[in-house]
Formats: C-alpha cells, sequence, structure tokens
C-alpha cells in the first residue's frame, strides 16, 4: 500500500489549491457563466437558426446589404480616428500630471466625463455646440467663423462626444501606467547625458507601450460600442449609422433577435479581432516590471 | 585599460545650499575634491547627504551657491549635460534593455559609433566581471550581478566624476562585503574620482580617502578615515564613529593636550577636542571596547552591572551609574548582574568635548 | 522627475497647460449651458436667457415622474451594489489567496464582461432574459446590470486583498480564529476600505449605465439615464428647458456620489486595471 493512498481526498486537493477558501470563487463563477458566457452561447446559436431561410440567411443578408454592411466601416471610421485622437491628447497631459504635486483636482475635474455618461454628454452637446449655442458664438463674435460651424447631427458631433467621454478613461489608464515607472529611471538616463527626448523615445515610451497597447484596446472597445451619442448627436439614418444602431433595430423594431444576434456576433468578432492584433503586437515588446532594480 | 578617468583638477562646491519651503536640507556646504579622491558623505538619514549627491548630479536644483568643475560653473547645467556618472540605490537599471544596451547607454547618447560602443561596453563587462551575461534583461541577474551592471554603466561613459547613491544597501551582509572590495578595487583600477553616499561608518571607513561627516545638511567634519576614527572633532561625530559611552562631568583642570574631569567622585582623564575651561562642563566619550574594569582597588567610574553577553573572544558588559548613564564595556570574565564595577580606560582613548550636560 | 528650464521644453509645457485648459473650459461650458438652460424662461438666440426661473424643475419632476425613476434608480442601484459586492469580495479573496488549475480560465471569464461592451453582449443577454420573463422588470435590470459590474469588484479586490500579509490570517488562526470569526474580527475590517472604494464605484457606474438598463428596462424599470435618454431622443415633445432641469438633477445625483468616492479613491482606480 502506497503512502498516497492514505492521504485523505480533500488533503490532495488542498495541495493542489482546492479547498473550502476555492469554493469561495463559484458563486461569482456560476453567474457569469449563467448571465455572460450562457447567453453569448444563445445568441450564437440563435443567429444561426434565422426567422426564414437557411442557417447562414442572416449573414448572407448582412454581407449582401450594404445598409447593414456598410455600419462596420461607418463604426471603424468613427471608432479608430477617436480612439487615435484621445491617445495622443492623455498621453502629452499624464506626461504633464505626473509632474505635478497636487494631481488630485486636475484628475477629478478631467473624470467627471466618465461619471457624466454618454447621455448627458450629448444633451448637453446639443445646447453648447448649436447653432445658437456658446460655442459657435464665441467664434462669431471673435471673428474666426462668419456662418456657425454645423457640429451637430453628422459625423463631427459623435466624434466630439466620443472624445469627451472616452478622453478621462483612456488619460485615468494612461496616468497609472506611467506612475508604474521608477521616476529613478528618467534621473539615471539624465546622469547618462539623454535630454528629455532622448528619455522618452529610449526609456519611458518603451516602457509605457504594452500599457499603452491595453489602453487603446480598452479605448477602442468603448468607442466601438458607440450607441446613445450616435443616435442623439448623429445622424442614425445616415452618416453614423453605426453597427450597434442596426442590432438595436433588428432587435427591438424588427424584433427579430435572430437578426440581431447575429449583428452582435459580428461587432463582437470586429472588435476582437482588433483587439487580438494589437494585444499580438504588445507580444513582441519587453513586458516586465517597470522599476529600477530590486527593493 | 582604456577606460580612464577624466582630465580635470578639482570639483568645487561653494556654500551649496538648497532647502524644501522652511526646511534647510543641505546648507552653505563648501567643499573641493581633488581628482582621483574617493570622498564618503557619511551621515545619519535626513542628514543632507542625498541631497548633497543630487545637486552634484543636477537632480534638484541648488537654491543657493554654486558648483565649480575647475573654473566652469556647472550647476546651471541640466544632468545630462554634466557628463557625469551616478550608481543609484536601486540601480534604476533600464528592466526592457540587455545587460548590453543598459552599459552602452550612455556612449550611445554621446554619439560614439557603434564598433566603439561594443568595444567599450566589453571592457567595462570584464571590468566588473560580467562577461557572458551581456545578453540577460537585468530582471534575470541577482541582485549584486545587477550591482555591478549599474557600476559598469556609470563608468564606461569615463565620466570626470562617479557618485554613488547607498550603491550597498540592498545588498545582503555577505554581498556587501564582497562589493565593498569591488568597488574599492575598481576606484583603484581606474582612478575615477568617487564621490560615496553612505549611513554605514564602516563602509566610508573602509573605502574613502576622504570622508563628509554631515548632520542637518551642514558639514560636520572632513578628514581621512584614521584622522575621524581617533581625532572627532564634535560630539555627535564621536558617537558617529562609535564613542558610544557618553558621560556629562566638570572640568577639574586642563594640562597640554589633556584634561581631567569629575565625574561623581570620580576622576578621569582624557584627551582634549575643542575648547575646554576649568571649572565648565564636559562631556566623555569612550568607545565601549576601551572601557574595562579596572584592577582591584584602581580608580575610575562606578556602575552596576546590568547584564553580559559572550562575544567569542571576551564578553560584552551591559551597565548602569548611581546618576542612571548607561556605560558598555568589555571584559575577559563574566560578571553576575546587579555585581558593582570600577570602569578605566586609557587617558589617551577618552575624549572630552566641552559644552553643556 | 528631471526638471527642466530649456526654452522649448517651456513651450511644450505651454501647449500641454493650453489643451488642458481648453478641454476643461469646453467641458465646464457645456455644464454651464445645460445649468444655465434648466433655469431660463426663454432663451434663443442670446448669450444668456430672457429671465430666469425655477418652473422647470417642478415641472420635470412631474412630467417625468422624477420621484418614481429615482426611488427605481436608487433601489436597483443598491441592490447591484450589495449583490456585487456579495459575489464579488470571496471570489477576489479567493482569487487572490490560492492558486489552483484552470485559476488563468476564470480570470479570462472575469476579464471579458469588463472588454466587450455593454451594447454587444447586453443584445443577446436581453434576449435571454426577455425569453425568461426576466426583462421588463426590475430584477431583470438588476441582474443584467450585475454582469460588468461583478467582475469589476473582483479586479479592483484582489491587488487590495494581495497586499494584505497572510501572516496576519496565519496569526489569527494560531490564536484560535475559525474562518468565520477570522473573516469578522480580522480580514474584514482590513479589507473594508478597498470594499469600500470598489463598491463605490460600482455605484458610481451603476447610475451612469446605460445600454444594460436601456435595453432591458421595461416602463416602471427605468432608470434617471434612461428616462433622460427617452427625453432627450423625444426632445421637442417637451420644452427643452425642462429636458435640462432632469439633465441637471441627473448630473447632481451622479456628481454628489462622485465626490464621496474620490474621498475614498483615487482617480485612477475608476478605470479598473486590466492586467495581464
Amino acid at each position: 500500500m502506497s503512502a498516497t493512498t492514505s492521504i485523505p481526498l480533500s488533503q490532495r486537493l488542498a495541495a493542489r489549491g482546492i479547498d473550502s477558501l476555492t469554493l469561495l470563487v463559484l458563486p461569482a463563477v456560476f453567474f457569469l457563466l449563467a448571465l455572460f458566457i450562457y447567453p453569448f452561447l444563445y445568441g450564437l446559436v440563435l443567429s444561426f437558426t434565422p426567422k426564414t431561410g437557411p442557417m447562414l440567411a442572416n449573414y448572407t443578408r448582412f454581407f449582401s446589404d450594404s445598409f447593414l454592411y456598410g455600419t462596420i466601416a461607418t463604426t471603424l471610421w468613427l471608432a479608430l480616428p477617436v480612439t487615435i485622437v484621445t491617445l495622443l491628447l492623455a498621453i502629452p497631459i499624464a506626461f504633464r500630471v505626473r509632474m505635478m504635486k497636487h494631481q488630485r483636482l486636475l484628475t477629478t475635474i478631467l473624470v467627471i466625463p466618465i461619471t457624466l455618461g454618454t447621455v448627458l454628454v450629448a444633451q448637453g452637446l446639443l445646447n453648447y455646440l448649436g447653432p445658437q449655442g456658446w460655442f459657435n458664438r464665441t467664434l462669431l463674435t471673435l471673428g474666426l467663423i462668419s456662418t456657425p460651424v454645423k457640429l451637430l447631427h453628422n459625423y463631427w458631433g459623435v466624434c466630439i462626444s466620443l472624445v469627451i467621454t472616452g478622453f478621462p478613461f483612456t488619460f485615468l489608464l494612461t496616468l497609472s501606467y506611467l506612475s508604474g515607472v521608477d521616476p529613478a529611471l528618467e534621473q539615471a538616463g539624465a546622469t547618462l547625458g539623454a535630454g528629455p527626448w532622448e528619455r522618452f523615445k529610449h526609456i519611458l515610451l518603451p516602457l509605457l507601450l504594452p500599457g499603452l497597447a491595453i489602453t487603446f484596446c480598452l479605448s477602442f472597445v468603448q468607442a466601438f460600442s458607440v450607441f446613445p451619442s450616435a443616435v442623439l448627436l448623429g445622424a442614425p439614418a445616415g452618416p453614423t449609422r453605426v453597427i450597434s444602431i442596426a442590432a438595436y433595430q433588428a432587435a427591438f423594431e424588427e424584433y427579430d433577435y435572430s437578426m440581431a444576434s447575429a449583428v452582435a456576433m459580428i461587432m463582437g468578432v470586429v472588435q476582437l479581432s482588433i483587439v487580438v492584433v494589437v494585444l499580438a503586437a504588445r507580444g513582441m515588446l519587453y513586458r516586465g516590471p517597470a522599476g529600477g532594480g530590486k527593493g | 585599460m582604456t577606460i580612464h578617468a577624466a582630465n580635470f583638477r578639482e570639483l568645487r562646491l561653494d556654500n551649496l545650499s538648497r532647502d524644501f519651503g522652511t526646511h534647510n536640507a543641505v546648507k552653505d556646504v563648501s567643499l573641493t575634491i581633488k581628482k582621483g579622491e574617493f570622498i564618503a558623505l557619511l551621515g545619519p538619514s535626513g542628514c543632507g547627504k542625498s541631497t548633497t549627491l543630487n545637486l552634484i548630479a543636477g537632480l534638484l536644483p541648488a537654491t543657493g551657491g554654486g558648483i565649480w568643475l575647475d573654473d566652469r560653473r556647472i550647476d546651471p547645467l541640466r544632468p545630462e549635460e554634466r557628463g557625469f556618472g551616478m550608481v543609484f540605490q536601486n540601480y534604476a537599471l533600464f528592466p526592457h534593455m540587455s545587460v548590453k544596451r543598459n552599459i552602452g547607454f550612455g556612449l550611445k547618447m554621446r554619439g560614439v559609433q557603434k564598433s566603439e560602443i561594443e568595444r567599450r561596453v566589453g571592457e567595462a563587462a570584464a571590468l566588473v566581471r560580467l562577461q557572458g551575461q551581456t545578453e540577460k534583461l537585468p530582471g534575470q541577474l541577482s541582485g549584486g550581478q545587477q550591482q555591478r551592471v549599474a557600476i559598469a554603466r556609470a563608468i564606461v561613459v569615463e565620466p570626470p566624476l562617479v557618485l554613488m547613491d547607498e550603491p550597498l544597501s540592498n545588498l545582503d551582509a555577505k554581498l556587501r562585503l564582497e562589493m565593498r572590495a569591488e568597488i574599492r578595487r575598481i576606484h583603484n583600477t581606474l582612478g575615477a574620482t568617487t564621490i560615496y553616499v553612505t549611513h554605514d561608518q564602516e563602509e566610508a571607513l573602509s573605502l574613502a580617502d576622504r570622508i563628509v561627516v554631515m548632520r542637518d545638511g551642514q558639514v560636520r567634519q572632513v578628514g581621512g578615515p584614521e584622522d575621524l576614527f581617533s581625532r572627532p572633532d564634535h560630539l555627535d561625530v564621536a558617537e558617529f564613529m562609535g564613542f558610544r559611552n557618553k558621560v556629562a562631568g566638570r572640568v577639574a583642570s586642563v594640562e597640554g593636550e589633556h584634561a581631567t574631569v569629575t565625574v561623581g567622585d570620580a576622576k578621569v582623564v582624557g584627551r582634549v577636542r575643542g575648547t575646554v575651561a576649568p571649572g565648565g562642563q564636559a562631556w566623555l566619550a569612550i568607545r565601549p571596547e576601551d572601557l574595562h574594569p579596572a584592577a582591584a582597588g584602581g580608580a575610575g567610574l562606578k556602575a552596576s552591572v546590568v547584564s553580559t553577553e559572550f562575544r567569542g573572544r571576551e564578553f560584552v558588559g551591559f551597565s548602569r551609574m548611581a546618576d542612571g548613564t548607561d556605560l558598555s564595556f568589555l571584559a575577559h570574565d563574566r560578571i553576575a548582574p546587579g555585581g558593582e564595577v570600577t570602569l578605566a580606560a586609557d587617558p589617551d582613548r577618552v575624549l572630552v568635548f566641552g559644552g553643556a550636560a | 522627475m528631471v526638471k527642466d528650464t530649456r526654452l522649448s521644453s517651456k513651450l511644450w509645457a505651454a501647449a500641454n497647460w493650453t489643451l488642458i485648459g481648453f478641454f476643461i473650459l469646453n467641458l465646464g461650458a457645456m455644464i454651464a449651458t445645460v445649468v444655465t438652460s434648466s433655469f431660463a424662461t426663454r432663451w434663443l438666440g442670446t448669450w444668456l436667457p430672457a429671465g430666469w426661473t425655477t418652473r422647470w424643475y417642478s415641472a420635470a419632476w412631474s412630467e417625468f415622474q422624477l420621484s418614481d425613476v429615482l426611488s427605481v434608480t436608487f433601489q436597483i442601484v443598491f441592490l447591484v451594489v450589495f449583490l456585487s459586492g456579495l459575489l464579488g469580495v470571496p471570489a477576489a479573496y479567493a482569487l487572490a489567496r490560492r492558486d489552483f488549475p484552470g485559476k488563468k480560465l476564470v480570470m479570462l471569464l472575469f476579464l471579458l464582461p469588463l472588454l466587450v461592451p455593454p451594447i454587444t453582449f447586453g443584445i443577446p443577454l436581453a434576449t435571454v432574459l426577455y425569453k425568461l420573463g426576466l426583462a421588463g422588470g426590475m430584477s431583470g435590470v438588476v441582474l443584467a446590470n450585475l454582469v460588468p459590474t461583478v467582475p469589476f469588484v473582483i479586479l479592483v479586490m484582489i491587488p487590495f486583498i494581495e497586499q494584505i500579509d497572510t501572516k496576519i490570517e496565519a496569526a489569527a488562526r494560531v490564536f484560535g480564529a475559525n474562518t468565520f470569526k477570522l473573516f469578522i474580527h480580522v480580514l474584514l475590517p482590513l479589507l473594508m476600505p478597498g470594499i469600500l472604494a470598489a463598491l463605490l464605484l460600482v455605484l458610481v457606474r451603476t447610475i451612469a449605465m446605460f445600454e444594460l438598463t436601456f435595453l432591458t428596462a421595461g416602463p416602471t424599470s427605468q432608470t434617471l439615464v434612461v428616462a433622460l435618454y427617452y427625453a432627450v431622443f423625444a426632445a421637442g415633445v417637451r420644452a427643452v428647458q425642462s429636458i435640462d432641469a432632469m439633465a441637471v438633477i441627473y448630473m447632481i445625483t451622479t456628481l454628489i456620489w462622485l465626490v464621496i468616492a474620490l474621498r475614498f479613491v483615487n482617480p485612477t482606480q475608476i478605470v479598473a486595471r486590466a492586467k495581464k
């Protein structure tokens, strides 16, 4: 009789990290399996059982109707530039804020748009950017323009609102990655003769890139799912008919849940493939700790 | 060996000051460092030694005074324009660069040619005994090896001045001794002028040509290791140098270099440091290893033994005088707690400082 | 940090500050527009309204049945906060303290709902909830909102729990505490700041969560943000000032909680950092 057989099962499991404490994870796991994974699989199956026609009917319909497949390009044309612009804004501002002693007030102000949410920003912009709004009025008074700029119910309205609601998120992520970089590294670079731009290029940027890749993905996913601003500030029947509008209309206007699921799946695949590409590129970067040594 | 120290005569700190708001971190520090010297800035934490080093490196702007390299004023220069080498406390190695790229970083910033960088990095790696490790990332190295990379990175650019900020504080005791010898060996090989910040007096004594003792942002005393060890100018420097027994008394008489001090009904003779006047108050400072139980019937300081500890060759005794002053001493035999001892020391080993109790 | 005093650096700093200033100025002006409009009698084609009034608030209050909407909002939000703490904190504790086979997969399961935007998983989720007859009521809204908040609590809490020394728990065990006593007397007090921070953030996020509530809510289970969306969407039916009054009420509701939350947490915590 070997020694291992006499050890009770519970102890053998505990040695592999499974004991009563580990079981605490189960309720959350079951919850997400039931309300996240199951609906997803259900939606996937549903998308292959169309109201009429063969299994792939929803997908063939989507990719043969420019009113539907065009939404992918429309969405990307909004989400990608917005993500890049917010990132380009966030990086220098995060660097500036990191150098400040009292960052809290400024970060708090910059955080406000996240909590206001897309709907309120849309309502605010409808007032503010309108032909009679303060923005156009100021530009007219300053003589910078002669007729009001049209910034609502078109591409630009959606863009602006996405930048406003997306910037704080991008900024906060960048800032938190940036504060993970040991300031002594920059000092070491300086004592070795590197000027500000060289320190950025050779030290900070390479250490920050993996974080920026994650930031890009998360900001992109947010911008990709644009819904309220596209409806309220854009032209939801035309230039800003994004893919989430197509999905919503299929579900709640045509009551074709099968088609809606198909659109949701396509939406998921498109955004995940972009995320996967960015994360794969990130895999080629240095991804260790951003500290300067032990201790 | 082609790594050699750059040419200059001296580095001069001229009333260098730095305050943070109302707090003076460094106040009027003046110091001249000759080419090739190994200088230690020594003091307890918060004494301003690291601030002084950062001022020299240019990582902090000075709020008063100046720094001169021969006739050139360098304190308005940014750190990257000073061309010094620095070893940081946590090494600050670039975690995303190989050992080779870390060491070569300074050369690359100076626009040195690739083949030349390759050659000099190889030499520097050999000097710190890191051959064969140069393709690794810092995270794959041990603490001692990381320390060597940090040193190589600082010296490869042949800086006029190498600054070291408590470089050994993160290593364990054995490695610390090893790296100490290593730093001294590299200094002897290159002759690079070095300023070394530490709070460990033993480290400073064993490494430095000259030691600068700092306290409260000011220089208390500058001198060679032997000088500081046996002839500290101030009571606090003496304490820092291991004169841990501190006894208050009154000066009875002064005869040339020596003074007699009364403590209770005992009389102790010691060497005078600073100014001491008969009748004035004074402090006696004695190292525990110089204080021993007197022969039977001999004169000395009376105290009762609290405990003794065995230290291999002899015993360390802890005792207390009637007025509550603690005295540590060395003894050949164990003394039972509660026993009375009379403690005496060679007059040349006792220091007398003037000043109120 | 290395301070720089060169002219180019100064210009660059000035450009940065201009950018920050421009952003804050427009953000402030946008909010001010909404607030001004909500107090305006008539505001057409001028810098400032013709006169001031507070009547839009009472109008909005009755028109949009805000007392009902607010009570629904807070019931939903507090249920979500309570349940996501109940599910999330124990799971975070297990994940922070144990290594078990399949842990990576479990972590992925908790990361996905934060990586996939709500509108994408919201549509199939709403479909399932409608099928089960749960959507359209409060329970459906609460369930849908829990999908991103439970993982959020877990991801915020894991690093917080990891930083608590396991020796403290070992010490409590040695001195005779059983699991329950350990939890009540040792862990809960130590974890309280973290739990409080995570739950406050859940609260702010849930108040502002539009998509999931929008997709699953029925007429009696609308939260404030969804009611606001419908009001803006159907603009023209009501006076714009009355919508703005509602927007101000919404803004105050979120900002109060944000200010409270920021007393306890670092702003960067609002975004759960996705660790790989």
